[in-house]
């Protein structure tokens, strides 16, 4: 779960919960906190909460309970404004009637800066996205990409120190995105600025992030850097949200320390490691990763437990081999193999029997 | 480089005609279809709206009435002056009787005097006067040939003399087409006698194509009388052949010995305004086929001596009536945009059920008769209304001060504000509507307030949108007629109902359509103006 409160935090979220209807919450008691110059993602389904955190926290939206602070000041009761946080809109958001430099121009003016100092930082925020040659232009005239940095550099023109983000980039084509992600991600530790960026694209949230927190429900279910999050999933909405999963159900048999045994539907046994499991006799989901599982016996430890598989399909992708199998009645079982001089590629219709390492299989709630 | 560039001449299709005009021609087709689907509705239009307008607004330079009614009068008119300081000669005078006898007959006399009492009050009762007794102008010559021949006054002598043989044959054989037949005029007979023939003309045509009478029975116009007198004494050596050559001979011979009429004496008996040089030069004055009058008389001038110059002071009112009229249409415009915008902005951003609500309440007024609405108005405005009722209860005003809002120019404001704020609103709104809300939390998170959010950035986009509404209340409110008649009073009125008033009450329309035509002239102004200023393309009506 969430961490709670440290000393140096510059965002928290303390029991933040929102309902705009008064029957439902969206947000239920959120807790989060984050230290300067984090690039935090809150990622998620639709509906789980993470935007409406992100308005919360830009001021859009009040939080029905709890407090919000930004360095150790509550912010509950400071309208928009007054916050000083950068923002970049899913749509960009840029003024329609303004010139790129107009627009960025513009919340300096409101702070009343000069127009010399006003040019400068205009011209120095254009330099950082790389879009100086554009200043005269109106956001019609540019690309989606274009607007994109445009409202990038608006949002960072008066210097803030946390910039939210919804979404960015959810409009443009992967290349691009691909770019932007990158560009955005190393601008970011460039300035030093905290970023609280919100997606529902998962890649996006893996490449960019220093800490994922991952929503559903109106809750942070996991919140943890990439690789922790990937490789460690603490429920099984994790796992199944973040990358390519394979989950076989069954009841809890045994538990050994760091190891458990689990009995599958069809009477199967399987090794597993209980992360987030009840007692024995309790239904439990597993999970493996499909780049984990092997069927080349003399890599499996000598008395681990092997299921017997059915070859379905074998899609050559290139770089890898992606096999789908019939394991315990499941037919989405997925393994994925490195495209090596001495890979074995499987043919339908082939009976193998599959393993795995005890550590990388997973026992998660049900 | 593409292979097409690398020719210098025009890009060729693949059958080699020239690109631009193989897209014409496969564009015509499409084009024709597209003109046909409109053509019903451009067929209507321009006949139930191009047409008559366009006929409306022509009367506003058309002026044939005077050389129609009084062609040879007109024609006399060319030689003689105002500046002479006299009433014209005989000529005029022996032209207008031939005139007025025939537009008497035809009952053309008062319409032309109506027409010409725009110009000049008194001509219309002038012509009423003298359309009854110019029939007597001409009576002693008839007596005199009388008594020199009494075929000289004879219709059916007189018919034969003038007739072409063609005609007088024709009508022997069959005494029907006496009446059908329309009288001809003999050639010869006309070279000597041109006068009476023509006035024997109109005399015949006159009985047979109004009373539907043969010629040869009717009474004779004096009119003829005095043309033959005329023409006998210009030419005494006028010779015609036939049956009447004697008679025509003797009337010659008897001419020099007639007592003679003096025209204009007989005219003055009837009215001595003939007589007076003011007369006469309104008529010259209108005799031309086109007129700029109409157009002066709009914007307070009038046709003088000296050309055209500007009324008196105290005569002045149409430049006046069209400066109001804009300027409470600017008013009216501005109040649309103060108390429509907010609507329009709630509308656009209450929650759907709540902004549907809306929607109905702006909309219901249309429901609701344009007249019904403007006369509770009248309920509310008035001293004794409910408005000042409220005002006086609530103690703002004493009960003997109470406020003079209708009947006035803050009638008409209030009460057109009112009827014209949906033009406004819904034009506003479907601008709005399109503005998202991301705008304003962005202005926002910048750093701005609510109002600079409003002002910097919500505001401009919204621009288009009041443009839009703007043209339509304004264009709309400059010609409005209705509700300025019921709640403007006197002080209150617009061009529209000094339009009204010449169309329906002083049947000149010929001013009310050069008033029309400014009107029209200055609404393409503004609009052009307006396009100039703000651009046509930023004016959104939806979408």
């Amino acid at each position: 779960m969430a961490d709670g409160t440290s000393n140096n935090a510059f965002v928290e979220f303390e029991r933040v919960q929102k309902s705009y209807d008064g029957e439902k919450l969206v947000v239920k008691d959120l807790n989060l906190s984050m230290p300067k110059g984090e690039f935090l993602t809150m990622l998620g389904p639709s509906g789980s909460g993470k935007t409406t955190c992100l308005m919360m926290l830009a001021g859009f939206e009040t939080a029905t309970h709890g407090e919000i602070k930004l360095d150790g000041v509550s912010i509950n009761h400071i309208p928009p404004h007054k916050r000083g946080i950068g923002m970049v809109f899913q749509n960009y958001a840029l003024f329609p009637h303004m010139t790129v430099a107009e627009n960025l121009s513009f919340p300096l003016e409101v702070r009343k800066i000069g127009k010399a100092e006003r040019e400068q930082k205009v011209m120095r925020a254009l330099g950082m996205v790389q879009m100086q040659d554009f200043a005269n232009r109106r956001p019609t005239q540019l690309s989606g990409g274009q607007q994109q940095r445009i409202a990038l550099a608006r949002a960072l023109v008066f210097e803030p120190e946390l910039v939210l983000m919804d979404e960015p980039l959810g409009a443009l084509d992967k290349q691009l995105r691909e770019t932007l992600q990158f560009e955005i991600t190393n601008l970011a530790h460039q300035l030093g600025i905290t970023v609280v960026y919100v997606t529902h694209d998962q890649t996006e949230a893996l490449t960019m992030s220093d800490r994922v927190a991952v929503f559903d429900d109106g809750r942070i279910q996991q919140l943890a850097p990439p690789d922790e999050l990937y490789e460690a999933p603490q429920n099984s909405f994790v796992a199944q949200f973040i990358g390519e999963n394979n989950t076989l159900e069954g009841t809890l048999k045994e538990v050994k320390g760091n190891s458990c045994i689990v009995q599958l539907d069809n009477g199967d046994i399987i090794d597993a490691m209980p992360v987030n499991v009840g007692a024995v006799g309790e239904r439990t989901k597993v999970s493996i990763r499909p780049e984990r599982v092997e069927f080349d016996k003399t890599r499996l430890k000598a008395d681990a437990h092997t299921l017997k598989a059915e070859v379905l399909e074998f899609i050559y992708m290139g770089d890898i081999f992606r096999t789908r199998l019939r394991v315990a009645g499941s037919e989405d079982f997925v393994i994925k193999s490195r495209n090596a001089p001495d890979q074995t590629r499987l043919t339908p219709g082939q009976q193998i029997e599959i393993g795995w390492m005890t550590e990388d299989c997973r026992a998660l709630d049900a | 480089m593409t292979e097409t560039s690398q020719h210098s001449g025009p890009v060729l299709a693949a059958d080699g005609r020239p690109l631009k005009a193989s897209l014409a021609r496969a564009l015509r087709r499409e084009k024709l279809r597209a003109m046909l689907l409109i053509a019903p509705l451009l067929v209507f239009i321009l006949i139930t709206f191009v047409v008559p307008i366009g006929q409306m607004l022509f009367r506003s330079v058309e002026n044939q009435i005077v050389s129609d009614v009084l062609p040879r009068t007109s024609e006399a008119l060319e030689e003689w002056s105002y500046n002479d300081g006299a009433a014209p000669g005989e000529a005029v005078f022996f032209a207008l009787t031939q005139d007025m006898v025939v537009a008497a007959e035809r009952k053309e006399h008062t319409r032309l005097g109506s027409r010409l009492n725009y110009e000049e009050s008194g001509i219309s009762s002038l012509f009423r006067k003298s359309g009854r007794k110019v029939d007597e102008i001409g009576e002693g010559y008839a007596d005199q040939f009388e008594a020199v021949n009494p075929m000289l006054v004879d219709p059916a002598a007189l018919t034969q003399l003038f007739a072409t043989s063609a005609w007088s044959e024709a009508v022997a054989s069959d005494a029907e087409l006496a009446v059908t037949r329309t009288f001809k005029v003999n050639k010869d007979v006309a070279e000597a006698l041109p006068r009476a023939s023509d006035a024997f003309r109109e005399f015949a045509v006159f009985n047979q194509s109004v009373d539907e009478k043969d010629p040869r029975k009717a009474k004779l116009w004096n009119s003829v009388s005095l043309a033959l007198f005329e023409d006998l004494r210009q030419n005494p050596a006028a010779t015609v052949d036939g049956p009447a050559s004697a008679a025509i001979a003797a009337a010659a011979a008897a001419v020099p010995a007639f007592d003679v009429e003096d025209l204009a004496q007989s005219f003055a008996k009837i009215d001595k305004d003939w007589l007076d040089p003011e007369v006469w030069t309104v008529i010259k004055r209108y005799s031309p086929e086109f007129t700029n009058g109409y157009f002066l008389n709009a914007i307070d001038m009038e046709k003088t001596v000296d050309g055209p110059a500007w009324r008196d002071e105290d005569q002045q009112i149409y430049l006046k009536l069209f400066w109001r009229t804009m300027l409470m249409s600017m008013t009216i415009t501005i109040s649309c945009i103060l108390l429509g915008y907010p609507v329009a902005w709630l509308l656009a951003n209450l929650p759907t059920r709540q902004a549907n609500l809306l929607m109905i309440l702006v909309l219901l007024p249309f429901w609701t008769s344009l007249l019904v609405r403007t006369s509770a108005w009248k309920v509310l405005l008035q001293q004794q209304g409910v408005i000042n009722d409220i005002v006086v209860w609530l103690g703002l005003v004493s009960d003997e001060n109470r406020l003079q809002l209708i009947n006035n120019a803050t009638g008409t404001i209030i009460a057109m504000t009112h009827i014209l704020l949906p033009f406004m609103i819904l034009p506003l709104f479907s601008v709005l509507k399109t503005i998202p809300p991301t705008y304003l939390r962005a202005a926002k998170s910048l750093g701005a307030t609510n109002w600079t959010a409003f002002w910097r950035v919500y505001f401009p986009q919204s621009v288009p949108g009041i443009g839009a509404g703007s043209i339509l209340v304004f264009i709309m409110s400059i010609g409005y007629y209705i509700t300025p008649e019921i709640v403007g009073g006197t002080k209150g009125v617009f061009i529209s109902n000094r339009i009204a008033y010449h169309i329906s009450s002083s049947l000149n329309w010929g001013l009310a359509a050069a008033l029309g035509a400014i009107l029209l002239a200055v609404v393409m102004l503004l609009y052009w103006a307006y396009d100039r200023i703000v651009g046509i393309d930023n004016v959104k009506l939806g979408g």
